[in-house]
């Protein structure tokens, strides 16, 4: 299809480019985050309402660069959820400062355009141009805390092994379009189908790859950023790379490998499966230990990451819905957890699990609230990530992958124990006196000045919150009508 | 449709908990009142449920089926026969009178409130659902609360008990999913349903039914317990406070037994016959080993939970003997020890708000101060070690005769544990109520109204069930009998 015909297909990425450019703009003249959040919310809204849910047929856009199919959708429809809800955890997080609202909103507007365009590339040169933008903005905000060090060291140390893991990315396309004299994924899929292919050198290529898909999705042995780049950066932004790039890594995971590459499927499963135990196990042993909350939600999500590859491996249609279902029970969950951090965080100044004790008599709304998302994250019925972890070890089980299935169940059983210590915290244990407490706070905290909309600022916070949790207990609870859109959105 | 009974035992414990969390933080007389309302009425729904039941058929009655997650055929399926029924009543009466007892809670009771009656929520569920998927729900929904009931309102070493019972149940039941998805795949439509599978699991392969059955066997052995899986009983159960001791040893061992009996033996038949040896042998152990260990011990409390461990060896030894009255006995034993020990851990209760220690070394003559305590310990106590006349007694001396029919030697060992049992339970007596009276308790009061209250009906249910055990087996035997026939069992 040709550019002009293409547009009608692309109207959502436009409003948000056109949104994304006026909040930068409006950012000169206004300096209230509240006001620049809910400008942008009205583009991720208007967005949405521009999906084009009518057209549910593939069409190939912009000369076959990228396709518009229900699976692209559905992963846009995730990136839309998750901007909006980081974009209303970012208004009530306090250690920003209104200054940079303006250039901070462009940047998360800006990422949601690359990550909707990253899910529908359809050519792997598009793929990798999609993932660099996605990964720059993200470095950016990463270290977007400007005079705070921890902030700088994350979006440093992000950046390179980001820029290693993308180089290596890079290395193995140069590969496949050598082997296969083009980079477009439905040019190669008919070669490889047609069988004549050197299947040897397009799986080396095809695992250098993986390796650069590992570090958006943060499995092991790309996943030794998290910590650093999960404490160091603004926790909206934790939230953020925590559950949008990782979505965005796991559909172009599905689209090359599963829909694409398939043929292939035997040669990297094993490898894959591997990882997979890795990543869940790495993951859930290092979390135990953790002191501070980001850091133990950082592993945690390298944990998680374990489980939704396990759907991915199993490759086969209840797999990848169980992948989707999970990636979208997680990025409520997750992105609820880091919203509670958040508010924790704006009363007591810092990220310690310890300092969490008793927060149930100070602020039981809150630490209830935590509770479930953790609970949802350790998969307790009747909640959705259950109903997530339920679906992948279902696939598992059904396609005979049993140590896979035992390897997560276990895993889960594991996990458990740091996710209820923080609850334990917060219910069992009294509060501290402030004599008690450690007295670190992490950055200079800007108060916001004193004007009447800041309970709007909070009230934001707690919108995401609760948006989150309805989520996922609808989700847990009633999964019928979401498992129908998602097998309506395979590939 | 018909008045969804079963739907509202399970939901009326959450309604209320609901209500509660909507209730002011200062109006404490009214969450007590809105949660003896609500396990009240369960209760009163759970004896119409009995009134109404038809004993002599064996199919489910009170169906109710709603599609849920039609995708997997999945079904909110709820269902009573004459396997669960008894266990429907005792988590009702229980779930009602140890919320009575409740009332001694005097921290966070809005919280307090609100878990306990989840918890009576996912038990009433675990014991009503028909549907596997269903069941692993409810039977995980138990965990939560139950984790914040010793964990924030228990003793000393509360938080070490609570995340011990947390992890050690969620460990079994995972392993129970794994087996749950195999059958729900290698069935032909794919189906959770309990009574779809129990026609189709036998065409299942033996080796592989042994590996499913072992799976199953992880989640409910874990709940039961069964040696060496008992570990975080006594731990669970000195740590929570006394309701919370009441439905953990009442109830929600039970459920590990009942899965057995739901579960285990009439899906995977095969492997049930074949794992009828170590199930004798492992209930042999539980009940001697059991009581061995509550001998030794002094914490009233702890001294309990061990006999607990004892008493459900001989649920274990009932469901070896592959044999009608063998099993009468082991889902009898299951109710009777739901209502003595909960007596039992009651009257700890009693004891130790009086006295705020439950070392049985420093108790002596209480029974000149405690006369009608000590009165009803003493019942409580007889039916415990099995006196004829009481409950207890049948349902071990069935048990045991069933046993004694396929596994003589592991019976004969077993009887031994009565006398143990015998042993311990009269030292106990001994230490508390006989004996000079220790000067510490000369100011200690007798038990009181509200306790004698939710004592005494327990102690009628004891005796009514010890003269005349037909009022429980009439409910269960036809229910018993026809799975003994679908498994193959010895019918006598």
């Amino acid at each position: 299809m040709n550019v002009v015909l293409s547009l009608k297909y692309f109207l959502p990425e436009l409003i948000l480019t056109g949104f994304a450019l006026a909040v930068l703009i409006l950012g000169l003249f206004v300096k209230r985050r509240a006001v620049l959040g809910v400008f942008c919310l009205l583009g991720i809204l208007s967005a949405i309402s521009f999906m084009p849910q009518s057209y549910r047929a593939t069409a190939p856009l912009f000369s076959n660069m990228l396709i518009n199919d229900s699976f692209s959708e559905f992963f846009k429809e995730i990136t839309l959820l998750v901007m909006g809800l980081v974009i209303l955890i970012s208004m009530g997080y306090k250690a920003f400062s209104d200054e940079d609202a303006g250039e901070y909103y462009f940047l998360l507007m800006a990422v949601a355009v690359t990550m909707m365009i990253a899910v529908s590339s359809n050519n792997l040169m598009m793929i990798y141009i999609a993932l660099e933008a996605v990964s720059l903005i993200s470095y950016i905000l990463v270290a977007f805390l400007k005079r705070d060090n921890l902030s700088s060291e994350a979006g440093l140390k992000y950046f390179l092994f980001g820029a290693l893991a993308t180089g290596v990315m890079l290395y193995g396309i140069s590969f496949i379009y050598g082997l296969f004299g083009t980079t477009d994924l439905a040019a190669i899929s008919r070669t490889l189908t047609a069988g004549n292919a050197n299947i040897f050198a397009a799986t080396i290529a095809l695992i250098l790859i993986l390796a650069g898909l590992s570090f958006k999705c943060a499995l092991v042995p790309f996943h030794m950023w998290v910590p650093d780049a999960y404490q160091g950066a603004p926790t909206p932004i934790t939230a953020f790379i925590s559950a949008g790039p990782k979505a965005i890594g796991f559909a172009i995971l599905i689209r090359i490998f599963l829909k694409n590459f398939f043929p292939l499927f035997p040669n990297w499963s094993e490898l894959v499966s591997v990882i997979a135990i890795i990543t869940m196990t790495a993951g859930n042993i290092l979390a135990i230990n953790q002191e501070n909350i980001k850091r133990m939600l950082g592993y945690s999500s390298i944990a998680q990451a374990g489980y939704i590859l396990i759907g991915f491996v199993v490759g086969t249609a209840l797999g990848i819905q169980g992948v989707m279902f999970y990636l979208l029970a997680y990025v409520l969950m997750n992105l609820g957890a880091f919203g509670c951090v958040v508010l924790v965080s704006n009363i007591i100044k810092n990220d310690y699990i310890e300092e969490y004790s008793g927060l149930s008599k100070r602020e039981p709304a809150l630490a209830f609230l935590l509770t479930m998302f953790l609970l949802s994250l350790a998969g307790i019925p009747p909640l959705a990530g259950f109903f997530g972890k339920f679906l992948v070890f279902a696939a598992a089980i059904q396609s005979k992958y049993y140590i896979l299935a035992i390897a997560g169940v276990a895993n889960s059983v594991l996990a458990l124990y740091y996710y209820v210590k923080v609850v334990k915290f917060m219910y069992l244990d009294e509060p501290r006196t402030s004599a008690e407490g450690r007295d670190r706070p992490r950055v200079m905290i800007a108060e916001p000045k004193k004007h009447g909309f800041i309970s709007v600022e909070a009230g934001a916070v707690k919108l995401a919150l609760i948006i989150a949790l309805a989520g996922i207990l609808i989700i847990g609870l009633f999964p019928a009508p979401f498992l129908s859109w998602i097998s309506l959105s395979l590939l | 449709m018909p008045f969804p009974l079963l739907t509202s035992i399970i939901f009326l414990p959450l309604l209320g908990g609901v209500l509660i969390l909507f209730t002011p933080k200062d109006k404490t007389g009214l969450m007590k009142s809105i949660a003896t309302a609500a396990t009240g009425l369960a209760l009163v729904l759970a004896v119409i449920l009995v009134v109404k039941f038809s004993c002599g058929d064996t199919e489910m009655q009170f169906v109710e089926r709603l599609p849920w997650i039609p995708q997997m055929n999945i079904n909110y399926h709820l269902g009573v026969d004459g396997i669960s029924i008894g266990l429907v009543f005792l988590t009702a009466l229980l779930g009602f009178f140890a919320c009575v007892g409740s009332y001694g809670i005097k921290e966070r009771q809005k919280e307090y409130y609100f878990l306990y009656l989840l918890l009576n929520t996912g038990m009433l569920g675990t014991f009503l659902a028909l549907d596997l998927f269903l069941f692993y729900v409810f039977w995980e929904i138990v965990l939560v609360p139950m984790y914040f009931l010793i964990g924030i309102w228990g003793g000393p070493r509360k938080e070490y008990a609570a995340i011990k019972f947390f992890i050690y149940t969620l460990a079994g039941s995972v392993f129970m999913l794994l087996s749950i998805l195999a059958l729900y795949f290698t069935s032909d439509p794919h189906t959770f349903s309990m009574l779809e599978l129990a026609k189709s699991g036998n065409t299942l392969a033996k080796s592989f039914q042994i590996i499913l059955f072992v799976g199953f066997y992880l989640g409910f052995a874990i709940k039961v317990p069964v040696f060496p899986f008992h570990t975080w009983l006594p731990d669970a159960h000195v740590e929570a406070p006394t309701p919370i001791s009441v439905l953990l040893a009442g109830v929600l061992l039970k459920m590990g037994g009942y899965g057995f009996f739901r579960i285990s033996f009439p899906i995977l038949k095969d492997a049930a016959i074949y794992f009828a040896l170590p199930f004798a042998i492992l209930g042999a152990i539980n009940i001697v080993y059991g009581a061995f260990v509550a001998m030794a011990q002094t914490d009233f409390k702890k001294m309990v939970a061990y006999s607990s461990v004892s008493h459900m060896g001989f649920v274990m030894l009932g469901l070896a003997s592959m044999t009608v009255t063998g099993f009468n006995g082991a889902l009898m034993q299951m109710f009777n020890h739901g209502v003595i020990t909960g007596g039992m851990f009651l009257l700890v209760g009693v004891l130790y708000d009086r006295a705020h220690t439950r070392d049985l070394n420093k108790f002596g003559g209480l029974g000149s101060k405690m006369p009608v305590y000590s009165g009803i310990l003493i019942v409580f106590t007889l039916a415990s070690l099995g006196l004829p006349g009481l409950s207890g007694f049948i349902s071990e001396f069935m048990s045991l005769m069933g046993g004694f029919a396929a596994f003589k030697l592991i019976t004969i060992i077993s009887v031994l544990g009565i006398i143990i049992t015998a042993g311990y339970f009269l030292y106990m007596v001994q230490r508390v109520l006989l004996g000079p009276l220790n000067p510490v308790w000369f100011n200690i009061g007798d038990i009181n109204k509200r306790e004698i209250f939710t004592l005494v009906p327990l102690m009628i249910v004891i005796i009514a069930i010890g003269v005349y055990p037909l009022i429980i087996l009439n409910y269960q035997s036809p229910a018993i009998a026809n799975l003994i026939r679908h498994i193959g069992g010895a019918l006598f």
